[in-house]
């Protein structure tokens, strides 16, 4: 079992329902996100090529941001998803500083908040806020490690590319470019 | 050509347009950390090689720097943290993968132990303590056994205190030997804490650990400068100085080699301060002000030049290092990957 997510940048329109689901679905205090959208622009007018990602946590499978944590607040759960203690969090800010997607932030509650891919929905059998959104189905979520899974045969059939390779942390959020 | 821009749903004024949670606290600590550590290293040294009775400035004296310069470090880190009444979390585990976990622990060595270190040496350095405050005589009485009159001895009321005295000047040299490697640790650290984010280019390489160790050693000998009373014990650490000092700018130029050489995120790193905005704040305060002008004043001062006072390139050391930390920490979080 491996949770991952599968953005689909050609069916993407970038228009932030996800971040706006998500902030409503896990209280995210105003002036923060879990998730966002970043528009990249290629080439020169009029030849641009223009690509929207709807980018959050990465889960990676090695991750930074569990190894620098001082006091194990930030951990890896049932199915990869890497989550935080709230009430084991110092705020050192450590994880936030390790993060190459900058995808975690403080609460002003004064620990580390990040994406859950929302497990307490996964728990009742539903999708997370974003995808189920998501008024283009651009989003999939699934079971990367189940070859039959939607997202497997997705991934399988279509050309995709992760973010910052380079760094090393193997993240599962698949982009189809 | 690329453009890439976030177009919504990210305001985070500390993540945005570039990470800032760090701010004055961590510098300063760095700074602290590696100064206290650097002055342990000496003092323990000295104990090691001759008892310390050669250079008693540094042994006995400047060591109480140490504790304060912990303690006021500990209390940055503190201040830090947006949850410090949770701090105690951090000794309720040992993570090994964690350089702050280490930094934790070993401060919690580091700094009992040189307040042991000081105390040990008060009774040589202090033989009769004397006072007019009526209040401290009181506290002394709780204390001493002879309080009333104006000259106190170092006569314990309580037995355990002596036992206990006696036994660390007993073991002095054991001491000495977890005092060289702990603040050999804790100076390696105040750079490891830096070097272990892959995620910040200017940061993550592995010479940042042996560069702040270097650095917090030569503040330290620069600390012995000015507080040596004998011409013999300040020539000596001017000379460890000038050594030091060599090898940090040998080690800053092998950073920039190694950014130089690397991926295209690490040239931009490089280029940051080889024509970017930190150009002039880090090769004239740090590295001219900071290591080549007090490197000059002090091979002259060892020529025999005795018109500068030895202050001069002592305190120019000093601030060079705590500039350098500022330099570093802000700007490590400025640059960041590209994709």
């Amino acid at each position: 079992m491996r949770y991952g997510m599968a953005v689909d940048t050609n069916k993407c329109v970038g228009c932030s329902d996800c971040v706006v689901a998500c902030q409503t679905e896990n209280n995210v205090p105003l002036g923060y996100a879990r998730d966002w959208i970043v528009e990249t622009v290629d080439g020169t007018y009029p030849n641009l090529f223009l690509e929207l990602r709807s980018e959050r946590c990465n889960h990676c499978d090695n991750t930074p941001c569990v190894r620098v944590c001082p006091t194990g607040a930030s951990f890896i759960g049932d199915g990869g998803i890497i989550k935080v203690k709230p009430n084991k969090c110092i705020g050192c800010a450590a994880c936030i500083e390790s993060c190459p997607y900058d995808a975690r932030y403080m609460h002003p509650n004064g620990y580390v908040d990040k994406c859950t891919f929302c497990d307490h929905r996964l728990a009742e059998g539903l999708d997370t806020a974003c995808v189920s959104v998501c008024p283009t189905k651009c989003l999939y979520f699934g079971d990367v490690d189940d070859p039959n899974s939607e997202i497997s045969i997705l991934l399988a059939n279509n050309k995709h590319k992760t973010l910052i390779p380079e760094a090393g942390t193997k993240p599962q959020l698949f982009y189809i470019v | 050509m690329r453009e890439e821009l976030i177009i919504s749903g990210r305001h985070i004024k500390n993540l945005d347009p570039h990470l800032h949670m760090w701010h004055w606290q961590i510098p300063l600590y760095l700074f602290l950390g590696g100064l206290a550590a650097g002055i342990l290293f000496f003092a323990a040294f000295m104990v090691i090689k001759n008892n310390g009775d050669k250079y008693p400035m540094s042994t006995k004296i400047t060591p109480m720097i140490a504790p304060f310069a912990l303690v006021i470090g500990l209390i940055a880190l503190m201040l830090d943290l947006k949850h410090p009444l949770f701090s105690w979390q951090l000794y309720t585990t040992f993570r090994i993968e964690s350089p702050m976990s280490w930094g934790a622990w070993t401060l919690m060595l580091v700094t009992p132990l040189s307040i042991v270190w000081v105390a040990s040496y008060l009774k040589e350095i202090f033989p009769k303590i004397w006072t007019k405050s009526n209040l401290i005589n009181k506290l002394m009485k709780l204390l001493f056994k002879e309080a009333d009159n104006e000259k106190v001895n170092w006569e314990w009321k309580y037995d355990f205190i002596y036992k206990f005295e006696q036994f660390v000047i007993k073991v002095r040299k054991p001491m000495a030997w977890l005092m060289l490697i702990s603040s050999i640790i804790l100076g390696v650290y105040t750079g490891i804490l830096l070097s272990a984010f892959n995620a910040r280019p200017l940061w993550n390489t592995a010479i940042l650990g042996p560069l702040f160790l270097t650095s917090g050693l030569s503040t330290a000998a620069a600390v012995n400068i000015i507080f040596a009373k004998t011409k013999k014990e300040r020539m000596l650490y001017s000379r460890i100085d000038i050594v030091l000092i060599v090898i940090e700018l040998f080690l800053i130029v092998h950073m920039f080699m190694g950014f130089l050489a690397g991926s295209e995120i690490k040239i931009l790193t490089a280029q940051m301060f080889l024509g970017g905005e930190f150009t002039i704040p880090f090769w004239v305060l740090v590295v001219g002000l900071g290591l080549v002008i007090p490197l000059i004043l002090e091979s002259l001062e060892l020529k025999g030049f005795h018109n500068i006072p030895a202050i001069v390139p002592a305190a120019l050391v000093i601030i060079g290092g705590l500039l350098f930390r500022f330099i570093m920490v802000d700007a490590g979080q400025i640059i960041r990957y590209l994709y």
